[in-house]
Parts: structure tokens; sequence; C-alpha cells
């Protein structure tokens, strides 16, 4: 008989859905039916046990090729590309379980590695306006019950996080929300119209790259003074009429995307929303939310916070002390300005998602792929190690977009043999102590380099 | 004055970082151990004259000591960092944190720098020939008691976030600006004497900015309140006045809100 | 099989009454035992040193979501003020450290048990995180339960016996230790933006007030018998004028007698109670209103607080009280975060700077120390600086060597700009009084120890409790005239013993042993109508699944369970 696994978390995006129902076949190793995912969520569950997975990890040949090699090799390969390696960038992290994320970051501090996720090239903008101007914010479930007005800002949740407006926004009836989408004003900024702005009561079509200037202009409505008749391609009396929507909600929140972190100035049309944010809690309540695109991508930015106070773009090259700064720090930088000689990519694929420049760079050295599947990044490494897919054969903590725990469980076992992140990268924690080992039974002029004693 | 010679002779793979390339620390000390100071290539610990040679010696204290920097410098990071009194000469370009949280002395660079050089600075002077890129006389992430104080004079453009919360101290820009001049800022002078691509001003709290050529993408938030005639940077100019930034709070003195000034020259 | 006998020793053990004796401790299997119980023991020479029972922090925002907020958005805290690597893992951090840090510099002063002061109950898998990556200490978390959509409900009607199950079940969910309750009702009214400042005021739809809740929780609290008293964070908090609020708490308390087979003696524990026994109307005449709560406090017995001392550093302040930290960024204009709990709580975090030039900074140091000065029983007020809050936990030798100098504080004091002012607002230049050896041992081991009910474990030095030593370089027959030498050994322990296990060397960490953490299970009988409106909660209004709540036991770290069967 097949069996129903119930409150099961969706490994997709920053909504972390839990009430995914999967039907298992009676031996386990099939998944048959998906119940209450999306079409994306529905889709990473079946695609774990439809076909063909790679079971073994497979190291490039000399002719190009890819051979299967085994587990302990791989993990040797890794350790020593880590260890000789002058300054190694560990990135990804984007889907992944936090206990990987752990392992991980003992990996790149016996390393001496840099290890940042993908929030450095997607909601690192956030970070840097987080560091700046705060972050007045809340759980989903206030959303769900009490926010009486909902403004999407360069968000186009309908796409990114399909079921966000059903679960927590705009549809569901909460606690003080019991007439649903009815007792909600919905207002859409953004320069396209989107699918998300089909449902909005108010849609702003702001000018592309302008969103500063229009956070500068609701600001300086907010308190009390003139505006011009036109800012970033919004007329002064919608401005005033957002802004008195703004201002006479019971409870508002902002949720925000990559139409800020990405588009010009980035990090600051972040902080001036947090800005207008805080400026409006002197009238009433008002929260921002940051729309983390992967499940768990809020992961590092937690567990490597509480381990050595950084969410992302953490030099750990000394080996005894961190350093941050994005902007020289950053994967993408470190990559363009040719500051990185090894490279590895978990959880993630850089091959597809980093500028073709940063790829080029990044590919003079050696490059090893953690991940479950074939992907851009896997096809140009040196070396590919398979693991299991968190969420569907790996069980974890996950963050939720809110920063919300969420425990997560495993519906199948991974392909046999497969390990999952946590176990490689232990596995490359104890290999790089065996190195070090050998080193310095060598004798003390091939000692490991000393981190720094210098006075900062 | 004594001066040190460091000649760049054995480039790096990577970046190096060189935050012990400062006068207080050559102060006191002959070439030889000079030589012996440490550098970082990413983990790799090595000292100095594994890359440069190092001719001279340090003067008795930090004020006494200059350093000259020979070579392709530009991927040597932190040259002058925390340094607080002395010179340093960089014949060429460098990279970043160029006097990083200095806080007296004089850094000039005769060709171009990276990003987030004079960050953090509490005085002296960084002069720079050349171009300067993003971060300007910045603060570093989360710190809102950004520049103190010093002069910063950049002979060429300048890339964005210059002078991030500044608080105190002058900044000078012979060419262009992008975007993000002063956001943040309680304090300060900052003067363009190109163009301005936009966000001038934004979420600044005190302070002043003169822009000689055009702000491309003026902020709403400032309004303009007159026209007035300064000197700036030793000489005198017309200007038209904005205050601001009108979304942003303001500090009361004598029952009036101190704004910020920008002041674009007629 | 490991023997450790720490011999000759000056022994202070208040839960003992032991008051300096010379007098050996023999150490078998990680517990304390009698010294003929040892065969073969190592020596740990402690001839000259004050040898106490390792520390026990009652109050400490140490683990969890808001805390890690205040290290996420402070890179700041973290650059050219982080310390090398000197054990296992880097020490990040100033006044928020990483977890690696905390247990590290927790134990480096001899401390072996930190209370997390607040754990927001849908955030528990987080704060087990945290626990398991903060090394050596024992930790413990409380649940916030004063702003609970399920206790407003269930005390509004004054169901108790519904509220104790509820509070049973949700002690398990979380893994929890106690009661906590944080600006009762405040925190829920903030999710509309508004507050509860008084413990009247009725908050917004659910219409009961704080002296409800709290009167609700202390007999929750005693209904179940749980090891550790209602623990408060009173509302007001922070506003001059508010020690009538104060008082006002604190006789809610009345004629509540405790019950629990753990030792402990009182019914209400109120927190960093220097925030709240201000007086005044306003900042510009602000005033100490010490001796008012103090009086109150020496008469009456059930009840503990303990002190949130100023230390007069740049740190981070983060509570449950989520108005309070909108109200602060208000003063300051600094970088504010604000975690809202759905159904659950309210949490802020702003970066605060405690001046030694500003008048209202060194009135707050002042009371902080008054509280323990004017106190007739030290058993009953502890030693915090509810980290990092009124400053970081590093601080607690400084905060020793004032209570301990009158000379250490006349010279803190000549560094204050406005010292006659602060003088007339308080009464710190009229109190002479110096804390002894054994009084420090009451604030911060022995008390608090029995005040949590883990009097039986830790806390002390007696046979049968775990071996849990920390050896101070101090001679109480020979005590250093400088203050500033108690300052330095009591922020580095000449040893640290923990289960038995030599951990801390000169200030320096030598070994990890696990650590634990503790919680309250608490056995009680079934209840339909509670099981019932839990259901419904979730199914409605929370945005996880039910089955999804509980922290699942692969996630709990090394747990040491305290029972308590109240069926």
């Amino acid at each position: 008989m097949p069996k129903k696994v119930e409150n099961v978390g969706c490994p997709y995006c920053g909504v972390c859905c839990d009430d995914i129902v999967v039907t298992v076949s009676d031996d386990g190793k099939k998944i048959l039916d998906v119940e209450n995912a999306c079409a994306i969520g529905n889709e990473i569950f079946h695609h774990a046990t439809r076909g063909e997975r790679i079971k073994l990890p497979r190291l490039r040949q000399p002719d190009g090729t890819y051979k299967n090699i085994s587990y302990d090799e791989a993990i040797d390969y890794a350790a020593k590309v880590l260890y000789n390696a002058k300054k190694p960038l560990i990135y990804g992290f984007g889907s992944t379980n936090c206990e990987g994320m752990a392992a991980a970051a003992k990996v790149a501090e016996r390393a001496g590695a840099v290890l940042d996720n993908c929030a450095s090239i997607c909601h690192g903008s956030s970070f840097l306006a987080i560091f700046d101007n705060g972050y007045p914010s809340c759980t989903l479930g206030e959303v769900k019950n009490r926010a009486d007005v909902i403004v999407y800002w360069g968000a186009n949740p309908a796409h990114a996080h399909p079921r966000h407006m059903s679960r927590y926004s705009i549809f569901p009836r909460g606690f003080f929300t019991g007439k649903g989408h009815k007792s909600r004003k919905i207002i859409v900024i953004d320069p396209r119209h989107t699918d998300t702005a089909q449902v909005a009561d108010i849609y702003l079509q702001v000018k592309q790259g302008h969103d500063y200037d229009l956070f500068d202009a609701f600001r300086t409505v907010l308190r009390g003074h003139e505006i011009p008749a036109e800012v970033a391609g919004i007329k002064r009396e919608q401005i005033l009429e957002v802004a008195d929507i703004m201002k006479k909600a019971r409870f508002g929140t902002v949720f925000y995307g990559m139409g800020l972190c990405h588009s010009d100035g980035r990090n600051h049309n972040v902080d001036i929303a947090i800005s207008m944010t805080r400026d409006l809690n002197d009238f009433t309540k008002w929260t921002i939310m940051a729309m983390r695109g992967h499940y768990n991508i809020t992961g590092p930015g937690a567990v490597w916070s509480w381990q050595y106070g950084y969410p992302y773009c953490l030099d750990l090259t000394k080996k005894d002390i961190a350093y941050m700064n994005p902007g020289e720090t950053s994967s993408i930088d470190l990559a363009m300005r040719d500051e990185v000689d090894a490279f590895i990519n978990i959880g993630t694929d850089a091959g597809a998602h980093f500028p073709i420049e940063a790829v080029k760079h990044l590919r003079k050295h050696p490059w090893i792929t953690i991940d479950p599947n074939i992907n851009m990044a896997s096809e140009i490494s040196d070396l590919h190690i398979p693991v299991g897919i968190v969420g569907v054969e790996v069980p974890g903590i996950v963050y939720r977009m809110d920063n919300v725990p969420i425990q997560y469980r495993k519906v199948v076992d991974s392909p046999e043999g497969v390990l999952n992140d946590e176990e490689v990268f232990e596995l490359i924690f104890k290999r790089l102590g065996e190195l070090e080992a050998e080193e310095v039974a060598k004798g003390p002029a091939k000692a490991v380099p000393q981190g720094i004693r210098a006075e900062e | 004055m004594k001066t040190v010679i460091l000649t760049l002779t054995n480039p790096s793979e990577l970046m190096l970082e060189g935050q012990n390339i400062t006068p207080d620390n050559f102060a006191g000390k002959k070439a030889t151990e000079i030589a012996t100071l440490d550098v970082w290539e990413g983990k790799q610990k090595s000292p100095l004259g594994k890359y440069f040679t190092v001719e001279g010696e340090g003067g008795a204290t930090a004020a006494d000591t200059r350093i000259i920097l020979h070579g392709n410098c530009s991927r040597v990071k932190r040259i002058g960092q925390q340094m607080t009194a002395g010179e340093i000469v960089i014949e060429g370009n460098a990279d970043m944190y160029i006097g990083g949280w200095m806080k007296g002395g004089k850094v000039h660079v005769k060709g171009n720098v990276d990003s987030f050089c004079g960050i953090g600075m509490e005085g002296g002077e960084l002069i720079i020939d050349g171009e300067a890129y993003h971060h300007l006389g910045s603060s570093p992430r989360g710190e809102w008691r950004g520049m103190q104080g010093g002069l910063i004079r950049v002979a060429g453009d300048v890339g964005n976030d210059t002078a991030t919360f500044i608080n105190g101290g002058t900044i000078i820009v012979g060419g262009d600006a992008d975007i993000h001049v002063s956001t943040h800022g309680e304090g300060g002078t900052v003067i363009i004497k190109g163009n301005a691509k936009g966000r001038v001003g934004g979420q600044m709290v005190k302070g002043d900015i003169y822009v000689y050529g055009t702000i491309e993408n003026p902020l709403p938030g400032f309004k303009m309140v007159g026209e007035v005639e300064q000197e700036v940077d030793g000489e005198k100019a017309h200007f038209a006045h904005y205050i601001g930034d009108l979304g942003e709070r303001h500090p009361v003195s004598r029952g009036k809100p101190v704004y910020a000034n920008i002041y674009t020259r007629l | 099989m490991t023997e450790l006998i720490i011999k000759n020793g000056f022994v202070f053990d208040p839960l003992q009454g032991i008051k300096g004796d010379r007098m050996d401790i023999a150490i078998k299997d990680g517990k304390i035992v009698e010294t003929s119980a040892l065969s073969n023991p190592k020596t740990i020479d402690a001839a000259g040193m004050a040898v106490m029972a390792g520390g026990v922090d009652i109050h400490s925002h140490v683990v969890g979501p808001k805390v890690n907020v205040g290290r996420l958005f402070r890179p700041e805290d973290k650059l050219f003020k982080s310390p090398h690597k000197k054990w296992t893992r880097m020490e990040m951090g100033s006044s928020v450290p990483s977890t690696f840090k905390t247990g590290y510099d927790y134990a480096r002063m001899g401390y072996v048990f930190v209370n997390e002061a607040a754990m927001p109950p849908l955030h528990s898998p987080h704060v087990h995180e945290e626990i398991r990556d903060t090394p050596i200490i024992d930790n413990a978390a409380m649940p916030v339960f004063g702003n609970n959509w399920f206790t407003f409900e269930y005390l509004k009607n004054h169901e108790i016996e519904n509220n104790a199950a509820y509070t049973a079940w949700l002690l398990r969910a979380t893994r929890g230790f106690g009661i906590k309750v944080v600006n009762p009702g405040g925190s829920e009214a903030w999710g509309w933006g508004l507050n509860c400042e008084h413990i009247h005021d009725p908050v917004p739809y659910f219409d009961i007030t704080p002296a409800q809740i709290v009167k609700g929780l202390i007999e929750t609290n005693e209904y179940l018998g749980l090891p550790h008293s209602m623990h408060l964070h009173c509302n007001n908090l922070g506003n001059p004028g508010n020690y009538v609020d104060t008082l006002e708490s604190l006789k809610l308390a009345e004629g509540y007698a405790p019950k629990n087979n753990f030792g402990r003696d009182q019914v209400m524990h109120i927190t960093h109670l220097q925030f709240n026994a201000y007086g005044g109307d306003s900042w510009g005449n602000i005033e100490s209103r010490t001796e008012d709560i103090m009086d109150y406090v020496n008469a009456h017995d059930n009840i503990t607080v303990d002190l949130g001392q100023v230390t007069l550093d740049e740190t981070t302040t983060m509570t449950a009280d989520g108005p309070f930290e909108h109200h602060l960024c208000s003063l300051n204009h600094l970088k504010w975060a604000n975690t809202d709990v759905e159904l659950e709580t309210s949490a802020g975090v702003v970066p605060y700077i405690y001046s030694r030039n500003v008048k209202v900074c060194t009135i707050q140091w002042a009371i902080g120390l008054e509280l323990a000065l004017l106190s007739k029983d030290l058993m009953r007020v502890f030693l915090t600086t509810d980290h990092p809050n009124a400053g970081p936990f590093t601080r607690y030798p400084q905060v020793i060597t004032w209570l301990m100098s009158r000379a250490a504080r006349d010279e803190t004091m000549k560094t204050f700009k406005w010292l006659d002012r602060t003088i007339d607002a308080t009464s710190i230049d009229n109190i002479d009084r110096e804390l002894s050896l054994y009084e420090i041992a009451q604030m911060t081991r022995a008390g608090p120890a029995k005040a949590l009910g883990v009097s039986n474990t830790y806390g002390g030095l007696a046979p049968g409790m775990d071996a849990d030593i920390a050896i101070y370089p101090l001679n109480p027959e020979d005590m250093p005239s400088d203050p500033a030498a108690i300052e330095k050994a009591f922020a580095r322990c000449a040893w640290l013993v923990k289960d038995g296990v030599v951990t801390v060397r000169d200030g320096e960490i030598v070994a990890e042993p696990a650590k634990r953490t503790v919680w309250v299970d608490v056995k009680v009988p079934e209840n339909a109508q509670v099981q019932r409106d839990i259901y419904e909660h979730f199914l409605r209004h929370y945005s996880v699944q039910l089955d999804n709540y509980s922290l699942f036991e692969e996630h709990l770290h090394n747990p040491r369970v305290i029972e308590v069967d109240t069926t």
C-alpha cells in the first residue's frame, strides 16, 4: 500500500509551505503524488525519484570526460583543493539544510576559505540595508492575522512565491482579518504590470531605476512637505493617495524583492524602504519583509550569524578571525578581481547565475560542485559530488523567509550510497585534519600558514 | 624625515593585504626588519620582503617616516590603514582601503585607487591623482559613525556610495560622481566639481554638498530656498541653495530644524 | 572514573552556609562526593584562593532569533572588536558575541549554567540550534507567555487548570524551562503599534489586563509546581516614574506561597529591576527610587530580583518588549530591528551607548548597584546585566568589583560628567557598604540556582551536586587593595571544573566537556478542551502546521530533563 506522509515542507521557495502531503510507493522508493504544492514544488518532489540520479562523485579526466570515483577519493580531492589553495571560495547554500551549513563553516574555518551564500547575488542588498538601518519586521502569521494593507514593491510572488498570497498575505482569513482579501487593500509597485499586479487595488508603474526617488517622495509627504508634480513616473496625486492609505492602515506590510535589490542603488533602495517603514510606525503599525527566494537561503544567514556574527561574504582565510565586507569579500567581486584560486559550488548553480566573466575567472582554478543534480556548474566542474535532496531525502532545519525555523522531514531515502551535505563536509573536515597532521609531521618549515597576529 | 622605499618586484597571484605598510609600523625599524613584517595573500602569510625590495629606514616616529611605493601596486590593499602620522607616496595605482581608518598624516596616490579608500577616516589627508572607485570616505558596513575628519581629494571621477554616513571632514572630487553622495550624512562637506548622477543627499540629516556640474536626477526631498555666494576650495562662486532631505528626520536647534544643504553652482 | 580533589581552598557555599572555611572538595565521575569516597585523585592546589560553585546566570540573552538579529545587523560590533581565536572556534563580537564566544567567555569567568531569558515558542528550533553551538555551559530557555493568545483566553476566564495544561504542553513543545513574562499584554498591543504601560491597562481586543496575566501565571506556575517561579519583565520599562508601576507589579505576588519540590521559596522573580526603579517624570528630573523598591523587596521574601546593571558601554538592547525598543530608537535614532511573532510575542533590537557623559546613564549605573547594596538578603538579589541590554556579560567581573569596593565605585564616578547631579538624584554616594566574597557567591551562584529550582545540581558544593567548581585567584585573608585585581580574578578564573573535567586553567579553555540542554517536562492530566483549542488555533491562525511546531527530538541537544508530575 502506498503511504501518505503529511506535514511535509517544500524545498523550493521562501514560502516554505509545510502542509505538503506526499504519497510514496509501498517500497518507499518512488514518489507517486504530491498534494498542496505549487507547480514548482510539485516538480521538485517528483523529479527526485522519477529518473536516473547521479549516485557517485565524478572526476574530470584529462580527455574532458567524467569518470565515477568513490566518495573517499572525492573527499580527498576536495580537501586537498581547499588545503592547497591560498584563497578558496565556498559558495552556495541556497538549497541545503542548516546542519550542512554548519559543517561547511567548520571546513571553511579550518581550511582558511571564503564562505558565501546566494544572498551575495540576491538579497545581499537587504543585508546591507539591514546593517545600516535595521529591520522592522514580523512573522508571516502576523500578516495573515492582522494586515489590512499590503504593498508588493519590486516583487512578483505570482511567479516566484506562488502560494505567498494565498497562505499569508492576501487571501487567508486570519484572526482579525475574517473577510480575507475583501478586508485588505493591495498595492503593487513595479515597472512592469506583472501577474501580481492583476490582484492590485492600486498599481503604480514606477520608472525603472527610480524607486529610491519614489520612496523619498513618500517620506517627504509623510512629513508634511511638498513634492514635485511627478516623481519616478508617478503623479503627485497618486503618491498622496497611497501615502494616505498607508497612514490609515491598521497594520501594513511591505513585501519587496529583486526589483529593489537589483535595480540601480540596490541596498539603498531597500534601506530607504526600511526608512519609510520606520516613518510609518509613527502613525500606525507597519512592517517590511524581504521575499527571500529559496526555501533555506535564510538559513546560512542565520547559522553563520550565530557562529561568526556575519550572514554572508565571510572571509575566514585568517582562520582565527572573520572579516566581512561585501564589495570585497563577496563572491562575484572576488571572482571578477581574480582574487580566489579554488571554488566550491554547493547547493546552487554558479555556472548559470554568475556573470560569464566571473565564471571564466573561476574556471581557471579547481572547481568542485556539490549538488544532487546535473546543472551548468556541474558540467564545467573538475569534480561533481552528488548529495541527497534536502526536504525530500534528507531532513533538517530550514529558515523561512520570515526567519521562522521549520523542521523539514524526508519522505524517501537518498539513492543508495549518496551522502548528504553535512556528511560530506564532516568528512572533508576530518580529511583536512589528516592533511594538517601529515604536514606538521614533515617538519616545521612546511607547517600550515598561521593566522595574523598584527593589530587591526 | 626618513624615507623607506618599497618596490614591488614580485607581484602576487592574488591580492596582497598590506595593512602593515604604514609609517606607524615602519617607524624605528631598519630595512631588514621592515622586510620581515607580515603581508597576506589569502591565508598565506609571508614577509614583505617576499614581494617587495625594501630600502632606507623608518624615522624615529611615525611623523618622521615617509614611505614611497614603486611598482604596480594595483593589487595591494590596505596601504596606510589606520596610520596616525607620516607620509606615504604611491607612485602608481593601488587597490582597496588605501588610507582606511587613517587618523593623521598624508597619503598621496599618483594614480587610481579601488573602493573603500579613506573608509572611516578620522584625520589626515588622502590625495588621489587619478580616480577613486566606490565607497570613498564612506563608513564600514553597519557603522553610523562615518568619516569624522580629514581631507580627501580626488582629481578624477569617483564611483558610487561616496561619503556614506559622513559625520565630518571634507571630500573634494575633481570629476564626476556616480549615484549616492552623502547618503545618511550627518555632517561634513562634499564638493563635486563635475556632475553627479543622482541620489545626492539621500536620507541626509545634516552636512553640506556642493555640485558644480549638474545633478542628473535630483531627489524630490530637496527644495530650493534661495541663492548664495560662497568661497569653496579657494574660489568664490554663486550657488542655488537647496535644503533637505525633507523625507528624513533633522535635529532642532533653537526651535528650528537644521537641514542638510545642497549647493549647485549657477 | 576520574577523581579530583581541590585542596585547601577557601570555600564559599551559601547553599550550605560555608563562609570561607578552608576545606577540600572531592570529585568523582563528574559529581561532588565526600572526600572519603576517593581512592586516588589528581590534586588541584587551591591554597590561597576562593572556591565557589560554578556561576549560574538567571537571565541573559544568548541564544535565539532576536539575539541573532542583534548579531546579524551589527557588523560594526565585530570589526576591530573581536579577539583572535584561542580555542577551537573563532570568537567574534563584543556586545553580541557569537555562540562559541559566549560559551568560552562564560567558562573563563567560571560560569556553568546560563538561563536564556526569552524564547519565542515558534522559534524554539532556532533557540535549540544555537544552544547546541554554545559550548561548555549548560543552557535552559524560558518560553514567553505574557502575550500569548492561549494564555489570554484562559486567564481572562480564570481557567487555571486549562492554562496549566497549555503551559505544560508549550514547555514540552519548546523543551523550555519556565514561565517568562515580558511586558504582559503590551507586546500583544504592539501588534497594533500600541502598548500597556500600566498594569490595569486592558489589552486591545483580548480585554485582559497585565495584572490579571501576572496573577494568573503565578497561579499557573504554583499549580504546576515548576522548579522556577514566574519570571517577570515589568510593564513601563525604562520610563521615568515607572517605580510606581513596579511596586504595583510587586504587590501582585502578595498572598501567594511557593508550591514546589525544588527548594524554591519565591513566587515571583523580577528581572533587570534597575530599568524599573525610576522616579521623576521626565529625563530632566529622573531619579533613583531604589529605597522604595528595596524596602518592599526586603520585606517580602516570596520575591527575588536581578539587577540589570548598566556597565557604561556601547552595547545592544534586545527585548521582547517591542514597544519599548521602538521608543528607544525614537530617542537615539539608531537602527531598529523588530520581530513580532504571531500569537506569541514581539521583540526589538536597538544599539545603545551608555555614556559617562550622559546624566541618565550614570543615574542608571547608580540604581543597579543600589539595589544590591540596599538588599538585606542577597540570596534573593542576583547579579545580571540583562546581557546585552545594560551591558555585556563579560562585564560581570567589573560589576562584582563595584559591589565589593567603594573605592572602585569612586574611581568610576570621577569619570562622570554630571557627577553632582547623579549624586543628587541617587543614594549611591551615601552607601559605603562593600559586599563580601560570600555575598558575591550568593548573588552569582547560590541564589540564582535556588531561585531557578536547580540547587540540587548547580550553585553549590554539597556531595551529590554536579562537579562544577570555579576557583578564583583571590585570597579572602589577603584581598588586593587595587580593585582592578578583583576584576581580573573574576574575569579569568584560576580553574573551572565542569562535570569533573578541568575546563579552564588561568582563564584559558583547556577542554570542552559536553554541554547540556536543561528543560522541564510537566506531566498533567489529559485536557481535551486545550487540545481542541490548540488544534483550532493552528488550523486557522498559525502559519505552520501543528505537527511541525513541537521540537523534533533529533534537534534537542544532550538533554537534562527535570520532571514534574502533577497527576
